[in-house]
């Protein structure tokens, strides 16, 4: 351990202090950071009532809690999850701290514009619990909103719409930022293809941000304005149309499935070269990958309303479409595991998360196929298959790569070491308990066990005690593992600039970094990916 | 009576093929990929393999897994579409039956005032079932036939199979609808045609006076969600019996026994939270003021007037 040192070299983290200075900071790495501990809390509270859920579900009946209040819970549940932790998640904390660094800039190209985002983030992030809670309401529509139940109950969903469209603008804000960063603050010589590849993946993740996310807009002030003015969009009592609803909810949602993914993919793309010493395997096809990934992304929204009377021909051309975006996902899948392939190979913590990351990623979009293939489709629509299906790629994908990117860049951020032992034991834990936790869901789901179901025939009741028993474990895990980074990020042995002999630009600088990353802009001179010095040699 | 896999329709048979194929190639894809990972951190580990390769492309190795999966998620694609394709060819001789989804539950309706709680069909015989909703979206899903298709509102939603299987097979709702969508079930019973024809001579002949103008408002402005015709609990206080009721209320901080006339409905429905029946929760009914005139204030006082007298 270290001893106490007087005369710290000033960095972003102590070039300043006070809660004040972290409130007000244009630094892109405190608003980071600032994003990483909102975004946080956010999801322990959500996972507390998602074990409550697995707790009542236990057993068929009521267990401890009433069908209302179950209702409610996994509204709630699934609106912080999605809106408040998954959308912004990796983009805006691994986005804000690392892009910047990664691409050779001093900052973001507009700081204030990106504290303004946070604000705009947390703002929204209120307005989201407190239209679950407005009007003495208990809330219980899902976080999908859907009308004409939604429009009946209560004018929370107005609320709720208004939430998602702000915490939408704090997206599009941080995706303009990040499209014009990347465009304009690339240091000298860092040409298009001599970028990292997270920057990339962030890069097309921007673009959905900035295009997709104003159709909650729209549909907002349609609600709006069928609410005030009675005209009928979506409430067949005023003649308008309920699928109509979906329609615009899921050419948001779905885009924004790809927000939350593709900086995952972006994130284990950068860890893959650094643990086997070796550069990415096709760089170009990965970018290409991304940026197709988030064009097709756009035109499969109707796969989430298989069912809901939609023509024939839509119904087998967005199957269709679905199975085209499935291409340049395995294409990474491939490109990833030939990145290792040949490479000295270290299976310290974070290449761990990286690789479980690909296990369960890959399972969740098998079954994403399944879901995408009409036929299957129809048995497994809204059943828990569908809930296992996208916990596997959001959580198990999305959540399993942001735990493999903050144990990559914590010695980074922090300037300290978090314990190897400690992590690899808690990602046993997670690991286990993940899949014991939602593989049974696969199996009572193509049995016919519907999700959202309080109550459930006891036929189910394995596959539900099996889920309840793994949700403990993964949130044994999960303590195990947020402990030992927040005991490491304080008291942790100081670490070095380079620990895992990366290659890209925010190893080249110490660690915490300097309050402006680089007292001198660096000089790219080829592409980000050659370990012409091995350290292992 | 039901096990895991019963193909209990027609329509069956291809999509469990369409599940098989997807199911077995994801399988060796997922155990392949697993495999050559965990042979990578072996094989290639740092202790083992001081000196990393340095190489980045392989033309013809992208190409093949890119043409690859293309052509094996098409085959995917097509045992999907094949398997779905008939869903939505209905034969011209199906029989049809009209399903009504209510919160939370299920009406089939024969025809000629026919009305069941159960999906009773005849075996090996084409059903069309028509999919009418009365209040919010529901989904009629019956896992032993792998059809499933959603009850929306104003939509002329259907599905059909031909029962290959006699027996009695879970019916879900499977659109989220609100506080009891886990409820909103019913089975579906196939029989000899000779069974169904008694089953459905002897089916009772459903009441199917108009309602009352009062109960009309009532069940247009949703009150059933949360208060109940046959005096069960669930948001809110039953209609049961409501009218000339002695009940007592919580008002501001105190108690007081009052009696549910005229006055009192019509208070409740425009000023919901000024006096609540004791045992219930403030605050989760709205004022409808906006939304029920007074002259429908005064039908619904006087359907609940009646629904007490003709008992």
């Amino acid at each position: 351990m270290t001893k106490s040192i007087t005369q710290e070299p000033l960095n972003y983290l102590n070039h300043k202090t006070g809660l004040w200075s972290w409130l007000t900071s244009t630094d892109h790495k405190r608003i980071g950071l600032l994003y990483l501990y909102s975004i946080t809390i956010f999801f322990c509270t959500a996972a507390v009532l998602g074990l409550l859920m697995r707790i009542e579900k236990m057993a068929p009946g009521q267990t401890i809690m009433t069908a209302q209040t179950y209702n409610g819970m996994f509204t709630i549940h699934g609106i912080i999850m999605v809106f408040i932790v998954v959308i912004p998640g990796l983009a805006a904390v691994f986005g804000n701290i690392m892009l910047p660094i990664m691409i050779g800039a001093k900052d973001v190209a507009f700081p204030k514009l990106n504290l303004f985002s946070w604000y705009v983030f947390i703002t929204g992030a209120m307005l989201g619990l407190y239209s679950q809670f407005a009007n003495g309401h208990s809330p219980d529509t899902g976080w999908t909103f859907y009308v004409p139940y939604s429009a009946q109950a209560s004018s929370n969903v107005v609320i709720a719409l208004t939430a998602a469209f702000v915490l939408g603008f704090a997206s599009i804000l941080t995706g303009l930022n990040f499209i014009v960063t990347i465009h304009r603050m690339r240091a000298p010589g860092m040409t298009w293809f001599r970028m990292p590849l997270f920057p990339w993946s962030l890069y097309a993740t921007a673009w959905i941000q900035l295009l997709a996310t104003p159709i909650v807009g729209i549909t907002l002030l349609m609600v709006i304005a069928e609410r005030t003015f009675h005209i009928g969009f979506f409430d067949p009592a005023l003649g308008g149309d309920p699928v109509l609803y979906q329609h615009l909810f899921w050419i948001y949602s779905h885009p924004a499935v790809y927000v939350m993914i593709l900086p995952a993919m972006g994130v284990v793309t950068e860890i893959f070269p650094t643990f086997s010493q070796k550069p990415v395997f096709g760089y170009v096809p990965i970018v290409f990958s991304s940026m197709a990934i988030a064009l097709v992304g756009y035109f499969v929204w109707g796969h989430h309303m298989f069912t809901s009377g939609i023509s024939y021909e839509s119904r087998w051309f967005f199957s269709f479409l679905t199975f085209l975006v499935a291409i340049p996902s395995a294409i990474k899948v491939f490109n990833w595991l030939s990145t290792m392939y040949g490479g000295s190979v270290d299976l310290k913590p974070p290449l761990l998360y990286a690789i479980s990351f690909i296990f369960l990623f890959t399972i969740g979009g098998f079954t994403g196929l399944t879901l995408g293939s009409l036929a299957t489709n129809i048995q497994l629509h809204n059943t828990d298959f569908v809930v296992a299906h996208f916990h596997y790629i959001i959580f198990g994908g999305m959540g399993f790569a942001f735990f493999a990117g903050i144990h990559y860049w914590f010695p980074k951020i922090y300037g300290r070491m978090y314990n190897f032992k400690w992590a690899n034991i808690s990602w046993g834990f997670l690991f286990v308990g993940f899949n014991l936790l939602y593989f049974p869901l696969f199996i009572i789901g193509i049995q016919g066990m519907p999700r959202r179901y309080f109550d459930y025939d006891p036929k189910f009741q394995m596959g539900e005690s099996l889920s309840t028993i793994g949700a403990f474990i993964l949130i044994t895990g999960f303590i195990g593992m947020i402990t030992n980074l927040i005991y490491h990020s304080r008291k942790g042995a100081i670490a070095p600039a380079n620990p895992w002999h990366g290659v890209t630009l925010e190893w080249q600088i110490p660690s915490p970094p300097p309050h402006e990353n680089f007292d001198e802009i660096p000089i790219i001179t080829h592409e980000p990916y050659r370990f012409d010095n091995p350290y292992t040699k | 009576m039901e096990t895991l896999f019963n193909e209990g329709s027609n329509l069956a048979g291809a999509v469990d093929r369409a599940f098989i194929f997807i199911f077995a190639i994801s399988f060796i894809f997922t155990i392949g990929i697993t495999a050559l990972m965990i042979y990578i951190l072996i094989h290639f580990s740092r202790k083992r393999n001081k000196n990393p390769q340095q190489f980045s492309h392989n033309t013809k190795l992208e190409v093949a897994w890119t043409i690859i999966p293309l052509i094996i998620v098409m085959m995917m694609f097509y045992y999907g579409w094949v398997g779905f394709a008939p869903m939505r060819k209905v034969p011209a001789n199906a029989m049809p039956v009209t399903v009504i989804g209510k919160m939370w539950s299920w009406e089939f309706d024969y025809g000629n005032g026919k009305v069941s709680k159960e999906l009773v069909v005849p075996f090996n015989r084409n059903v069309k079932l028509n999919l009418v909703s009365l209040d919010v979206n529901h989904s009629l899903f019956i896992p032993a036939f792998r059809v499933k298709e959603d009850v929306i509102p104003g939509y002329n939603n259907y599905l059909w199979f031909r029962p290959i299987m006699k027996g009695t097979f879970d019916i879900y709702c499977t659109e989220y609808c609100g506080l009891a969508h886990s409820n909103m079930l019913a089975k579906a019973i196939v029989v000899d045609s000779l069974e169904f024809n008694k089953w459905l001579a002897d089916l009772k002949v459903a009441d199917n006076l108009p309602d009352h103008p009062g109960l009309a408002i009532v069940k247009a402005n949703a009150c059933l969600t949360c208060h109940s015709m046959d005096g069960s609990k669930i948001i809110g206080p039953s209609f049961k019996g409501l009218y000339g009721r002695k009940t007592v209320v919580v008002a501001g901080t105190g108690e007081k026994e009052i009696e549910e006339n005229d006055e009192y409905i019509k208070r409740s429905i425009i000023d919901p939270n000024i006096e609540i029946v004791k045992g219930f929760n403030q605050g989760l009914m709205l004022s409808y003021k906006d939304k029920i005139s007074a002259e429908e204030l005064d039908k619904i006082v006087d359907y609940f007037k009646s629904a007490v007298e003709k008992k």
